[in-house]
């Protein structure tokens, strides 16, 4: 087991090297340097600020310069955003991101897995076609387009909620909706098929056979086996929800990472970029390592040579 | 003088989205005075300010389309910061709605030739209640132009007006005190300019030439937080969550405290035009639009309906033009250039893509720059040309002859991406695909990218926009001459050269803006350099109970004295 | 579904004695094999068959398809337009009998631009399904064939590589590239085919060791004939459940990233794209909107749909 987390902990920080080395020669590959401005700075300033950023040394040393920065947690100076470390943009701009997508996994998981639930428990009923028909909406809509959407009838037409901002509870629930849209969708999917296998699996008959109240099998083995694979999808899902938030966060106005992000690949403020870039790549492989544990903790079938998820 | 133009990097590329991005649907009654920049009912109640009672709550809520980078006077180059620090600093003048500066840190000033005299007010205080003085000014300008600043402040060619300013920004001199600015007291502040500059009062408004308090000397961080930032102006920035919103409170040490009547100012982040929109009329924010924010130009049609009296369009001393490489087939051609220019309907773009009730332009000046007496544009009309499809024909025909096509190269029209300027690309291709029967392909770029292309002249024709540095038609003359650094045309001309360079000199108006005008049918009707699209405006919708904004000529808005009345 | 013999059973919550059903003591036909036999294939196409939203879902799929390739032309045909001109005197026109689905905001013909749309959209995904298809096969197929080293090595590179958020690669690519109808498949299929190359590996996997592979191998066939005669053509299902998944999320991916506006140049346009152009003011001439967004979202529905029918009818462990 310790072999297994040392492992896939080496793997993670080998795919991060990557991640990072990709990151920094991508950049540099773009045509134009971040310097280029519509109205051009006379050489000799030029000359010094391509100094004063590093630019004006060998690629190679600007990388080793890098790397060795990012170990220690620095991610360099924004260029655009003046004299402010990356490291701090992101610190500051995370705790939004962090909130809206923390309550974003709780509520995903929470309305999916009882989604699931009532379209297993009543197979084949209304609930169940009501349900089915939901997820499968849930996953045909993009993002974007369910966000204009509730941004229109709920704040536009109903006023009952804001069209903007993250001041206060109110605020979560437009941006929310539309981030956790997908996700929902994907769990009710998933809790939904992996109930039925269970409610149809012996164990169950045998524990009906044995008199148990089905209250008591419901929750003893039901729930338990049937949410299972909702914890392999804890991974993906907050990949979606990260990605997602790029565009939530733009349309709500909500000052988190995402916003950022775009920001900065339409000034091609590199080190943001890259930083963030990183920043994320950690999140979600640590995310998709959690997974990875929490699931062989809790289904001590899965091989541990195994384990991914589709 | 130097070619540079600036302040507007950045306003250039926000009106450029923005303006574009607004537009407004039926333009007839908007273009009316076209020439005269149409009204702006903004501002214009304020003298009967008395009669209508004051909102008890006083908070003007707005939206930025961008976060300011930074709040540093001398490293900001956005419109948005623009706005920002108009609220927070106050420089030596303030413009007001004519253009005309105003006493504002200085109280009065002498001129004598290129020499300038400011005589400070004496009740000015800095937010913690230092007194402002000549050697904050004195202070703020060195580390504008000292070369040690870092990141090197990207306007400090506003201040190379000042005597050997280039020199000791550029390490040829290290002297500051050779540079031509001197503090004589605490109170005066004696400039010396290298040449005549008719409109150096109206560069002293704007935030390159802020004062700066001493404090920040040696803190290379502390126009990035809330808490350590000490300002002269009407406004103290309160709060500031990344990102998110940035708030400003009353300044009370301010010495014109009294005309100010807003509490505080809420700014909120969002840069969806949608978004902004929709919560305008919401009731969340007191105004949406230009300059700093935006309003699609899908619903400025709308608007026009819906929300008539709310909606208002200003022009603003900018130009939307595609620039032809004349070193590149087959616009090496100066025939075909016409032909191209001569067959687009400027006004159907005008009323049916910008919607903003822009101004189709057949010239380079826009509307809003000041002439002898009256604007340029009203005394010297943009008449260089006329659209004329039959003519375009025949020209292309005759420029094909005289470079010996039988079939025209392959012609890539570039933009920067926008949904704004894609829209117009798309319509011009098509008008030229009608009128002239040319297939030319459109490609989008980003806008470093953009640049880079444009610069090394790795185009055939490309999106363009330029704005106002200063309210004077050099502006706009200089960037063409031979050796600018922001003429991506390949266009050289000696006579152009010489006539910029003669105006430069000038000190008779009258006689600068002839140069003026023959540059710019040296540019336009001789050699059509660029094809020029239309004259920007400024669109937005404000609340009625809004009054006082003052927006300035070249769309720069100054909110300080700005109010709410009870409603 | 009476007639369908491989129904699953209702849940045994509401089992009913009517559920059950006499089948009879007759002898006779107690010997007599109670499934037809009937080859793999035809099994699972039947069973593809008899599942009525799958058939459904493959019908939308056929018809959108239909209509990507001769949807533009008929308007050509009828009206002469095409997805390019302007008609500015005719923007944001609702839809009517000169134009079917409206205008944009250039006047242009949103019947034409739908489906020109739905034809690049599904160039995307179906071309990023091809290549991931392409490279996940072979190198999937080399991994589970050669076991060992080989598969260790392999599929560690292909962990590394999967690890490595998808998303940020293809942002950062298309950053990167000038985004074209090649860039962003390429883009999408960086890291895409790493899913499809562990299916076809667990599969081969299996398949390996059972006796027709032996029986072959014992009869002298060389590693290419085993692989690509008798192991890939076993592993088929799966592969084509994969591929039918696989194609809606290019799609997806794809509308994302013209959010972002990484996609495709116009006067080019993708589904997404048109939707990303009609948000700003979609409140007023929501056909803009409507059309390309019900198209995606058919697309998208159906490819799920049906996708997951196939894998019910494929996947023999639902064969109760």
């Amino acid at each position: 087991m310790v072999r297994y987390i040392a492992n896939k902990l080496l793997f993670m920080l080998i795919s991060l090297f990557i991640l990072i080395s990709a990151t920094f020669f991508l950049m540099k590959a773009i045509p134009g340097s971040p310097l280029t401005s519509e109205k051009q700075v006379p050489p000799a300033i030029q000359e010094r600020l391509e100094e004063q950023l590093g630019l004006d040394k060998p690629v190679y040393q600007q990388y080793f310069k890098y790397l060795g920065d990012v170990v220690q947690g620095d991610f360099g100076i924004s260029m655009k955003k003046i004299n402010q470390d990356v490291s701090n943009i992101i610190g500051q701009t995370f705790s939004a991101s962090l909130k809206l997508g923390l309550v974003a996994i709780v509520v995903a998981v929470i309305v999916g897995v009882l989604l699931g639930m009532l379209a297993a428990l009543y197979h084949r009923k209304l609930i169940d076609n009501v349900a089915m028909v939901l997820a499968v909406l849930g996953i045909a809509v993009p993002s974007f387009v369910v966000a204009s959407l509730l941004q229109y009838v709920f704040s536009s037409q109903l006023h009952w909620l804001p069209t903007m901002g993250f001041k206060g509870p109110m605020y979560y629930v437009l941006p929310v909706a539309a981030l956790t849209a997908q996700p929902i969708a994907f769990i009710a999917r998933l809790t939904r098929s992996s109930m039925l296998e269970v409610l149809h699996a012996d164990y169950i008959k045998t524990a009906k056979a044995k008199g148990l109240s089905w209250l008591a099998i419901l929750w003893r083995h039901v729930i338990r086996n049937g949410i299972m694979p909702v914890i392999t999808y804890v991974g993906p899902m907050t990949a979606n929800i990260v990605t997602g938030s790029v565009v939530i966060e733009q349309i709500f106005g909500i000052g988190g990472i995402g916003k950022q992000f775009v920001e900065a690949i339409s000034t091609r403020d590199y080190p943001v970029i890259m930083g963030i870039t990183i920043f994320y790549g950690i999140l979600l492989m640590l995310a998709r390592f959690l997974t990875d544990i929490a699931y062989m903790i809790v289904d001590p079938r899965v091989k541990v040579n195994k384990g991914k998820e589709g | 003088m130097k070619k540079s133009k600036s302040l507007l990097l950045l306003l250039t590329l926000v009106l450029a989205v923005g303006t574009l991005l607004s537009a407004c649907g039926s333009n007839e009654k908007n273009n009316a005075n076209g020439g005269n920049n149409a009204t702006s009912n903004s501002g214009d109640n304020a003298a009967n300010s008395g009669e209508a009672k004051l909102a008890a709550d006083q908070t003007l809520r707005i939206n930025l389309s961008a976060e300011p980078p930074t709040f540093d006077p001398a490293q900001a180059q956005d419109s948005q910061a623009n706005t920002v620090l108009k609220l927070m600093y106050e420089g030596l003048t303030r413009m007001d709605e004519a253009g005309e500066a105003q006493p504002a840190a200085a109280e009065k000033w002498d001129i004598d030739g290129t020499k300038y005299t400011f005589h400070l007010r004496k009740d000015a205080k800095w937010s913690n209640g230092d007194p402002v003085t000549a050697n904050d000014f004195l202070f703020a300008w060195e580390r504008v132009l000292s070369p040690n600043t870092t990141p090197a402040p990207p306007y400090a060619y506003q201040l190379y007006y000042l005597k050997n300013a280039q020199e000791y920004n550029e390490g040829k001199i290290t002297d500051f005190s050779q540079v031509g600015v001197k503090a004589v007291d605490d109170y005066t502040l004696e400039v010396e300019l290298t040449g005549p500059t008719p409109y150096f009062l109206g560069l002293t408004s704007f935030y390159t030439f802020f004062p700066v308090h001493q404090s920040v000397k040696n803190d290379d961080k502390w126009a990035v937080e809330a808490s350590k930032m000490i300002v002269n102006g009407a406004f103290t920035l309160t709060e500031w969550t990344k990102g998110q919103t940035i708030d400003v409170t009353k300044n009370e040490n301010y010495w014109d405290k009294d005309s100010i009547k807003l509490s505080k100012i809420t700014m909120s982040l969002v840069n969806s035009g949608a978004t902004e929109l929709t919560s305008y009329k919401n009731g969340e924010l007191d105004r949406a639009g230009h300059p700093n924010g935006e309003i699609p130009t899908d619903q400025i049609p709308i608007l026009q309906k819906e929300l008539k009296d709310e909606l208002h369009v200003k022009g603003t001393a900018s130009t939307y033009y595609y620039e032809f490489n004349v070193t590149a087939k087959p616009f090496d051609n100066a025939k075909i250039r016409k032909a191209f220019a001569m067959s687009i309907d400027r006004q159907a773009i005008v009323d049916k893509v910008t919607l903003g009730g822009q101004i189709p332009a057949f010239g380079f000046i826009p509307p809003g720059i000041k002439g002898v007496s009256e604007e340029f544009r009203t005394e010297n009309k943009d008449d260089y040309f006329t659209e004329n499809v039959e003519e375009a024909k025949k020209l292309l025909e005759e420029g094909m002859q005289e470079a010996g096509y039988t079939k025209l190269p392959e012609i890539t029209l570039i933009y920067n991406s926008s949904e704004a300027h894609k829209k117009i690309a798309l319509a011009a291709a098509d008008m030229w695909k009608k009128n002239l029967g040319v297939d030319v392909k459109t490609e989008n770029q980003e806008w470093a990218v953009f640049l880079e292309n444009r610069r090394s002249l790795n185009y055939q024709i490309a999106r363009a926009a330029w704005s106002a540095d200063y309210n004077d038609p050099m502006t706009f003359i200089d960037m063409w001459t031979s050796n600018s650094g922001n003429n991506d045309s390949g266009f050289k001309n000696e006579e152009y050269d010489k006539l910029v360079n003669e105006a430069k000199s000038l000190e008779d108006n009258a006689k600068r803006n002839e140069n003026f005008k023959k540059a710019e049918e040296i540019l336009i009707k001789e050699n059509q350099v660029l094809l020029p699209v239309y004259y920007y405006t400024n669109v937005s919708v404000e609340k009625p109970y809004l009054k006082g904004i003052v927006l300035d000529f070249s769309g720069a808005i100054d909110y300080t004295r700005a109010y709410l009345e009870d409603h | 579904m009476e007639h369908n013999p491989i129904q699953v059973m209702p849940t045994p919550v509401d089992l009913k004695p009517e559920d059950f059903r006499k089948i009879g003591t007759d002898e006779k036909e107690a010997e007599v094999i109670q499934r037809e036999s009937i080859s793999a294939w035809r099994d699972a196409w039947q069973r593809l068959c008899s599942n009525k939203m799958s058939m459904v879902a493959l019908s939308v799929l056929a018809l959108i398809i239909l209509a990507a390739i001769v949807g533009p032309w008929i308007s050509k045909w009828v009206h002469g337009y095409n997805y390019y001109s302007n008609d500015l005197m005719n923007t944001n026109q609702k839809p009517s009998g000169a134009h079917w689905f409206g205008t944009d905001d250039l006047g242009r013909d949103m019947w034409v631009r739908t489906w020109m749309g739905a034809r690049i959209s599904l160039i995307v995904g179906l071309a990023a399904a091809c290549i991931d298809l392409l490279i996940g096969v072979i190198y999937g197929g080399i991994m589970g064939y050669f076991g060992g080293k080989v598969d260790e090595i392999m599929n560690k590179f292909s962990e590394i590589l999967y690890a490595i958020p998808y998303l940020l690669v293809t942002i950062l690519l298309l950053v990167v590239m000038e985004p074209s109808l090649g860039t962003i498949i390429l883009a999408l299929t960086i890291t895409g085919w790493i899913n499809m190359s562990w299916i076809v590996r667990g599969e081969i996997m299996q398949l390996k060791n059972r006796e027709f592979v032996l029986a072959s191998r014992s009869m002298g066939a060389g590693s290419g004939r085993l692989l690509f005669k008798h192991l890939l053509p076993n592993a088929v299902g799966p592969i084509i459940v994969t591929v039918t998944l696989s194609v809606p999320n290019a799609i997806f991916s794809e509308a994302f990233l013209s959010f972002l506006g990484l996609g495709v140049q116009a006067p080019i346009a993708s589904l997404g794209s048109m939707i990303n152009d009609a948000l700003t003011g979609w409140l007023y001439y929501p056909w803009r909107m409507l059309f390309p967004a019900a198209v995606i979202s058919l697309t998208m529905l159906a490819f799920n749909i049906f996708g997951d029918g196939l894998r019910d009818a494929l996947d023999p462990k639902l064969k109760k």
